[in-house]
Protein backbone atom coordinates (compact mmCIF):
# COMPACT_ATOMS: atom_id res chain seq x y z
CA UNK A 1 0.00 0.00 0.00
CA UNK A 2 0.96 3.70 -0.02
CA UNK A 3 1.32 6.35 2.38
CA UNK A 4 1.07 10.06 1.73
CA UNK A 5 2.96 12.51 4.08
CA UNK A 6 1.52 15.93 4.02
CA UNK A 7 3.19 18.85 5.99
CA UNK A 8 0.51 20.49 7.93
CA UNK A 9 2.73 23.36 8.93
CA UNK A 10 3.70 23.96 4.92
CA UNK A 11 0.83 23.65 3.27
CA UNK A 12 -1.00 26.96 2.08
CA UNK A 13 -4.87 25.15 1.01
CA UNK A 14 -4.40 26.18 -2.69
CA UNK A 15 -6.13 22.59 -3.13
CA UNK A 16 -4.41 21.77 -6.14
CA UNK A 17 -3.82 18.22 -4.90
CA UNK A 18 -7.43 18.16 -3.59
CA UNK A 19 -9.00 18.31 -7.23
CA UNK A 20 -5.89 16.55 -8.96
CA UNK A 21 -5.97 13.35 -7.26
CA UNK A 22 -7.89 10.70 -9.61
CA UNK A 23 -9.21 8.60 -6.17
CA UNK A 24 -10.29 11.34 -3.85
CA UNK A 25 -8.03 10.43 -0.62
CA UNK A 26 -6.90 13.90 0.14
CA UNK A 27 -9.70 16.65 1.68
CA UNK A 28 -8.78 20.14 3.54
CA UNK A 29 -8.28 20.03 7.30
CA UNK A 30 -11.07 21.75 9.02
CA UNK A 31 -8.62 23.32 11.91
CA UNK A 32 -5.93 25.57 11.00
CA UNK A 33 -2.34 25.48 10.57
CA UNK A 34 0.24 27.80 12.59
CA UNK A 35 0.35 29.71 9.44
CA UNK A 36 -3.53 30.10 9.39
CA UNK A 37 -4.34 28.42 6.28
CA UNK A 38 -6.43 24.85 6.36
CA UNK A 39 -3.80 22.59 5.14
CA UNK A 40 -5.18 19.14 3.26
CA UNK A 41 -4.86 16.03 5.03
CA UNK A 42 -5.67 12.07 4.01
CA UNK A 43 -9.16 10.89 3.91
CA UNK A 44 -8.78 7.39 3.15
CA UNK A 45 -5.28 6.11 2.67
CA UNK A 46 -6.56 2.87 2.23
CA UNK A 47 -7.51 4.16 -1.65
CA UNK A 48 -4.36 5.53 -2.64
CA UNK A 49 -2.33 4.08 -5.89
CA UNK A 50 0.46 5.80 -5.53
CA UNK A 51 0.27 7.93 -8.79
CA UNK A 52 1.63 10.72 -7.21
CA UNK A 53 -0.84 13.34 -9.15
CA UNK A 54 -0.75 15.06 -5.51
CA UNK A 55 2.96 15.41 -5.13
CA UNK A 56 3.27 16.58 -9.03
CA UNK A 57 0.87 19.51 -8.69
CA UNK A 58 1.98 20.94 -5.35
CA UNK A 59 3.68 24.27 -5.19
CA UNK A 60 5.22 23.78 -1.37
CA UNK A 61 6.79 20.54 -2.56
CA UNK A 62 5.60 19.01 1.29
CA UNK A 63 4.06 15.58 -0.20
CA UNK A 64 5.88 13.12 -0.05
CA UNK A 65 4.74 9.34 -0.82
CA UNK A 66 6.27 5.85 0.19
CA UNK A 67 5.27 2.33 -0.66
CA UNK A 68 4.79 0.50 2.83
CA UNK A 69 5.14 -3.13 2.88
CA UNK A 70 2.31 -4.39 5.17
CA UNK A 71 2.84 -7.89 6.63
CA UNK A 72 -0.31 -9.87 6.98
CA UNK A 73 -0.85 -10.97 10.60
CA UNK A 74 0.15 -14.24 11.35
CA UNK A 75 -3.13 -15.32 12.77
CA UNK A 76 -5.84 -13.75 10.82
CA UNK B 1 -9.03 -12.95 36.40
CA UNK B 2 -10.48 -9.31 34.81
CA UNK B 3 -7.98 -7.59 35.36
CA UNK B 4 -5.19 -9.94 33.89
CA UNK B 5 -7.36 -10.37 31.56
CA UNK B 6 -7.30 -6.41 30.74
CA UNK B 7 -3.42 -6.36 31.23
CA UNK B 8 -3.42 -9.14 28.36
CA UNK B 9 -5.36 -6.98 26.12
CA UNK B 10 -3.19 -3.71 26.43
CA UNK B 11 -0.44 -6.25 26.15
CA UNK B 12 -1.14 -7.37 23.02
CA UNK B 13 -2.43 -4.62 21.96
CA UNK B 14 1.07 -2.87 22.08
CA UNK B 15 2.86 -5.70 20.43
CA UNK B 16 0.08 -4.72 17.54
CA UNK B 17 1.18 -1.08 18.05
CA UNK B 18 4.84 -2.32 17.93
CA UNK B 19 4.38 -4.28 14.75
CA UNK B 20 2.66 -1.30 12.83
CA UNK B 21 5.80 1.11 13.58
CA UNK B 22 7.86 -1.40 12.20
CA UNK B 23 6.39 -1.93 9.27
CA UNK B 24 5.99 2.33 8.56
CA UNK B 25 9.30 2.65 9.13
CA UNK B 26 10.37 -0.41 5.98
CA UNK B 27 8.97 1.75 3.92
CA UNK B 28 10.33 2.87 0.69
CA UNK B 29 10.35 6.36 -0.54
CA UNK B 30 8.65 7.21 -4.24
CA UNK B 31 8.50 10.86 -4.17
CA UNK B 32 10.06 12.34 -1.59
CA UNK B 33 11.28 16.72 -1.16
CA UNK B 34 14.44 17.16 -4.13
CA UNK B 35 17.74 17.47 -2.01
CA UNK B 36 18.42 21.07 -3.90
CA UNK B 37 15.48 22.85 -2.26
CA UNK B 38 16.28 24.19 1.03
CA UNK B 39 14.15 24.10 4.28
CA UNK B 40 12.60 27.45 3.56
CA UNK B 41 8.87 27.37 2.80
CA UNK B 42 8.19 29.36 -0.26
CA UNK B 43 7.04 32.60 0.47
CA UNK B 44 4.73 32.71 -2.60
CA UNK B 45 1.37 33.26 -2.61
CA UNK B 46 -0.93 29.49 -2.39
CA UNK B 47 -1.50 28.23 -5.66
CA UNK B 48 1.12 29.91 -7.16
CA UNK B 49 2.71 28.00 -10.07
CA UNK B 50 6.33 29.20 -9.00
CA UNK B 51 6.97 27.16 -6.26
CA UNK B 52 6.17 23.89 -8.92
CA UNK B 53 8.84 25.39 -11.30
CA UNK B 54 11.04 25.88 -8.08
CA UNK B 55 10.31 22.54 -7.06
CA UNK B 56 11.12 21.10 -11.39
CA UNK B 57 14.24 22.69 -11.26
CA UNK B 58 15.11 20.99 -7.84
CA UNK B 59 14.25 17.96 -9.46
CA UNK B 60 16.17 18.24 -12.12
CA UNK B 61 19.62 19.55 -10.48
CA UNK B 62 19.28 16.24 -8.45
CA UNK B 63 19.02 14.12 -11.24
CA UNK B 64 21.53 15.29 -13.31
CA UNK B 65 23.81 15.53 -9.79
CA UNK B 66 24.94 18.93 -10.35
CA UNK B 67 24.01 20.61 -7.64
CA UNK B 68 27.42 21.43 -6.14
CA UNK B 69 28.58 23.32 -8.78
CA UNK B 70 25.07 24.83 -10.21
CA UNK B 71 24.77 28.83 -9.59
CA UNK B 72 21.25 30.56 -9.90
CA UNK B 73 20.40 34.03 -10.75
CA UNK B 74 18.01 35.43 -8.50
CA UNK B 75 15.95 38.16 -10.93
CA UNK B 76 14.14 41.27 -9.50
CA UNK B 77 10.27 40.37 -9.24
CA UNK B 78 8.55 37.49 -7.14
CA UNK B 79 11.60 35.24 -8.20
CA UNK B 80 13.97 36.84 -6.21
CA UNK B 81 13.62 34.94 -3.72
CA UNK B 82 14.65 32.18 -5.70
CA UNK B 83 18.56 32.16 -3.57
CA UNK B 84 16.65 31.28 -0.73
CA UNK B 85 14.86 28.62 -1.51
CA UNK B 86 17.93 26.71 -4.09
CA UNK B 87 20.04 24.84 -1.81
CA UNK B 88 22.51 26.04 -4.28
CA UNK B 89 25.66 29.18 -4.86
CA UNK B 90 23.53 31.79 -6.02
CA UNK B 91 24.22 35.10 -7.20
CA UNK B 92 21.23 38.18 -6.67
CA UNK B 93 20.96 40.55 -10.66
CA UNK B 94 20.39 43.63 -11.29
CA UNK B 95 16.07 44.38 -12.73
CA UNK B 96 16.55 42.72 -16.01
CA UNK B 97 20.32 41.70 -15.54
CA UNK B 98 20.29 38.42 -14.99
CA UNK B 99 21.63 36.72 -18.20
CA UNK B 100 24.78 39.43 -18.21
CA UNK B 101 25.26 38.23 -14.80
CA UNK B 102 25.44 34.88 -16.21
CA UNK B 103 27.23 35.63 -18.98
CA UNK B 104 30.11 36.85 -16.56
CA UNK B 105 30.36 33.74 -14.33
CA UNK B 106 29.62 31.23 -17.18
CA UNK B 107 32.84 32.74 -18.97
CA UNK B 108 34.65 32.88 -15.66
CA UNK B 109 33.89 29.34 -14.61
CA UNK B 110 33.28 27.79 -17.79
CA UNK B 111 32.69 23.95 -15.89
CA UNK B 112 29.82 25.97 -13.66
CA UNK B 113 26.04 25.25 -14.50
CA UNK B 114 24.67 28.85 -14.50
CA UNK B 115 21.12 29.25 -14.82
CA UNK B 116 19.23 32.61 -14.33
CA UNK B 117 15.70 32.86 -12.96
CA UNK B 118 13.47 34.94 -14.27
CA UNK B 119 9.67 36.24 -14.53
CA UNK B 120 7.80 38.42 -17.59
CA UNK B 121 8.42 41.40 -15.96
CA UNK B 122 12.27 41.40 -15.70
CA UNK B 123 13.02 39.52 -18.94
CA UNK B 124 10.29 40.51 -21.54
CA UNK B 125 10.25 44.48 -20.25
CA UNK B 126 13.64 45.89 -19.13
CA UNK B 127 16.11 42.67 -19.61
CA UNK B 128 14.58 42.22 -23.58
CA UNK B 129 18.15 43.61 -24.18
CA UNK B 130 20.05 41.12 -22.08
CA UNK B 131 18.81 38.03 -23.02
CA UNK B 132 18.55 38.87 -26.60
CA UNK B 133 21.97 39.28 -26.86
CA UNK B 134 22.97 36.80 -24.81
CA UNK B 135 21.42 34.18 -27.35
CA UNK B 136 23.11 35.89 -30.12
CA UNK B 137 26.12 35.42 -28.65
CA UNK B 138 25.03 31.96 -28.08
CA UNK B 139 26.16 32.23 -24.34
CA UNK B 140 26.45 28.92 -22.93
CA UNK B 141 23.62 29.17 -19.69
CA UNK B 142 19.73 28.22 -19.12
CA UNK B 143 17.45 30.59 -18.87
CA UNK B 144 14.08 29.49 -16.48
CA UNK B 145 11.43 32.19 -17.96
CA UNK B 146 8.13 32.23 -15.95
CA UNK B 147 5.29 34.15 -18.09
CA UNK B 148 2.49 34.94 -15.83
CA UNK B 149 1.46 37.97 -17.96
CA UNK B 150 1.47 40.80 -15.56
CA UNK B 151 3.97 42.31 -12.78
CA UNK B 152 3.41 40.11 -9.93
CA UNK B 153 5.39 41.34 -7.06
CA UNK B 154 4.68 45.23 -7.61
CA UNK B 155 0.70 44.31 -7.38
CA UNK B 156 -0.30 42.92 -10.91
CA UNK B 157 0.67 46.04 -13.24
CA UNK B 158 0.50 45.47 -16.88
CA UNK B 159 3.44 43.10 -18.36
CA UNK B 160 4.44 43.32 -21.88
CA UNK B 161 3.02 39.24 -22.11
CA UNK B 162 -0.30 40.54 -20.74
CA UNK B 163 -3.04 39.70 -22.56
CA UNK B 164 -5.51 41.90 -25.44
CA UNK B 165 -8.14 43.18 -22.79
CA UNK B 166 -6.57 41.63 -20.08
CA UNK B 167 -7.41 43.52 -17.12
CA UNK B 168 -4.73 44.84 -14.42
CA UNK B 169 -4.17 47.41 -12.00
CA UNK B 170 -2.65 49.55 -14.81
CA UNK B 171 -5.04 48.57 -17.61
CA UNK B 172 -8.63 48.59 -15.23
CA UNK B 173 -10.76 48.32 -18.36
CA UNK B 174 -8.58 46.02 -20.34
CA UNK B 175 -5.41 46.35 -22.28
CA UNK B 176 -6.16 48.29 -25.67
CA UNK B 177 -3.57 48.78 -28.67
CA UNK B 178 -3.49 52.31 -27.78
CA UNK B 179 -2.95 52.29 -24.12
CA UNK B 180 -0.75 49.10 -24.25
CA UNK B 181 0.32 48.21 -27.70
CA UNK B 182 0.18 44.19 -28.45
CA UNK B 183 1.73 41.32 -26.06
CA UNK B 184 5.00 39.91 -26.56
CA UNK B 185 5.95 36.35 -27.42
CA UNK B 186 9.57 35.62 -25.95
CA UNK B 187 10.00 32.73 -27.85
CA UNK B 188 9.07 33.84 -31.18
CA UNK B 189 11.24 36.44 -30.93
CA UNK B 190 14.47 34.55 -29.94
CA UNK B 191 13.33 31.24 -32.19
CA UNK B 192 15.39 33.15 -35.14
CA UNK B 193 18.17 33.89 -33.24
CA UNK B 194 20.99 31.22 -34.77
CA UNK B 195 22.90 30.71 -30.87
CA UNK B 196 19.60 29.30 -29.42
CA UNK B 197 20.32 25.66 -28.62
CA UNK B 198 16.66 24.96 -26.73
CA UNK B 199 13.97 26.50 -27.03
CA UNK B 200 10.44 25.51 -25.46
CA UNK B 201 7.32 26.66 -24.19
CA UNK B 202 5.49 24.64 -21.48
CA UNK B 203 2.93 25.04 -18.85
CA UNK B 204 2.01 23.67 -15.42
CA UNK B 205 -1.57 23.50 -15.58
CA UNK B 206 -1.82 19.55 -14.67
CA UNK B 207 -0.12 16.45 -13.69
CA UNK B 208 0.63 16.09 -17.70
CA UNK B 209 1.66 19.75 -18.35
CA UNK B 210 3.59 19.28 -15.45
CA UNK B 211 5.65 15.96 -16.31
CA UNK B 212 6.69 17.51 -19.75
CA UNK B 213 7.71 20.77 -17.83
CA UNK B 214 10.12 18.98 -16.34
CA UNK B 215 11.11 17.43 -19.31
CA UNK B 216 11.67 20.50 -21.17
CA UNK B 217 13.78 22.28 -18.27
CA UNK B 218 15.89 18.85 -17.85
CA UNK B 219 16.47 18.99 -21.78
CA UNK B 220 17.86 22.56 -21.13
CA UNK B 221 20.31 21.73 -18.45
CA UNK B 222 21.56 18.89 -20.79
CA UNK B 223 21.97 21.39 -23.30
CA UNK B 224 24.16 23.78 -21.61
CA UNK B 225 25.63 20.67 -19.82
CA UNK B 226 27.02 19.15 -23.48
CA UNK B 227 27.93 23.09 -24.43
CA UNK B 228 25.49 23.76 -27.10
CA UNK B 229 24.64 26.83 -26.65
CA UNK B 230 21.81 28.97 -25.46
CA UNK B 231 18.77 27.72 -24.04
CA UNK B 232 15.71 28.67 -22.34
CA UNK B 233 12.52 27.40 -21.03
CA UNK B 234 9.19 29.66 -21.17
CA UNK B 235 6.84 28.25 -18.65
CA UNK B 236 2.84 29.81 -18.86
CA UNK B 237 2.32 30.24 -14.80
CA UNK B 238 -0.35 31.54 -12.76
CA UNK B 239 -0.98 34.60 -10.96
CA UNK B 240 -3.92 33.76 -9.31
CA UNK B 241 -3.51 37.02 -6.60
CA UNK B 242 -3.51 39.43 -9.22
CA UNK B 243 -5.48 37.62 -11.76
CA UNK B 244 -8.28 37.98 -8.62
CA UNK B 245 -8.90 34.26 -9.12
CA UNK B 246 -8.85 31.04 -7.13
CA UNK B 247 -6.00 28.62 -7.87
CA UNK B 248 -7.87 26.06 -10.01
CA UNK B 249 -9.91 28.93 -11.71
CA UNK B 250 -6.31 30.09 -12.63
CA UNK B 251 -5.16 27.58 -14.44
CA UNK B 252 -8.23 26.37 -15.89
CA UNK B 253 -7.78 30.21 -17.59
CA UNK B 254 -4.31 29.52 -18.85
CA UNK B 255 -5.73 26.39 -20.40
CA UNK B 256 -8.49 28.13 -22.17
CA UNK B 257 -7.09 32.01 -22.72
CA UNK B 258 -3.42 31.65 -22.66
CA UNK B 259 -2.19 29.11 -24.32
CA UNK B 260 -4.14 30.48 -27.14
CA UNK B 261 -1.85 33.67 -27.11
CA UNK B 262 1.23 31.39 -25.78
CA UNK B 263 0.90 27.96 -27.36
CA UNK B 264 3.31 25.13 -26.20
CA UNK B 265 5.72 24.30 -28.56
CA UNK B 266 9.04 23.34 -29.16
CA UNK B 267 10.90 25.76 -31.13
CA UNK B 268 14.45 24.46 -30.81
CA UNK B 269 16.12 21.71 -29.81
CA UNK B 270 19.95 20.91 -31.15
CA UNK B 271 19.99 18.23 -28.62
CA UNK B 272 17.62 16.18 -30.31
CA UNK B 273 18.83 16.78 -33.59
CA UNK B 274 22.49 15.65 -32.36
CA UNK B 275 23.97 18.60 -33.77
Amino acid sequence: MFKIVIDQQRCKSCGLCIEFCPKSVIETNPELNEAGFHAARIVSQDDCTGCGSCALMCPEACIEIYRVEVEAPANA
Amino acid sequence: MKKQRIAAGVQSLLTEEATCLATTEAREPIYTRPDSLTDTPMRFCPGCTHGIAHRLIAEVLDELGIKQRTVAIATVGCSVFAYEFFDTDAVQAAHGRGPAVATGIKRCEPDTIVFTYQGDGDLAAIGLAEVMHAAARAENFTVIFINNAVFGMTQGQMAPTTLMGQKTTTTPRGRSIEQGGFPLNVCELLAQIPGVAYLERGTMTSPKYVRQAKRSVKKAFQTQMDGLGFSLVELVSSCPTWWHMKPLEALKWIEEVMLEQYPLKVFVDKLEAGE
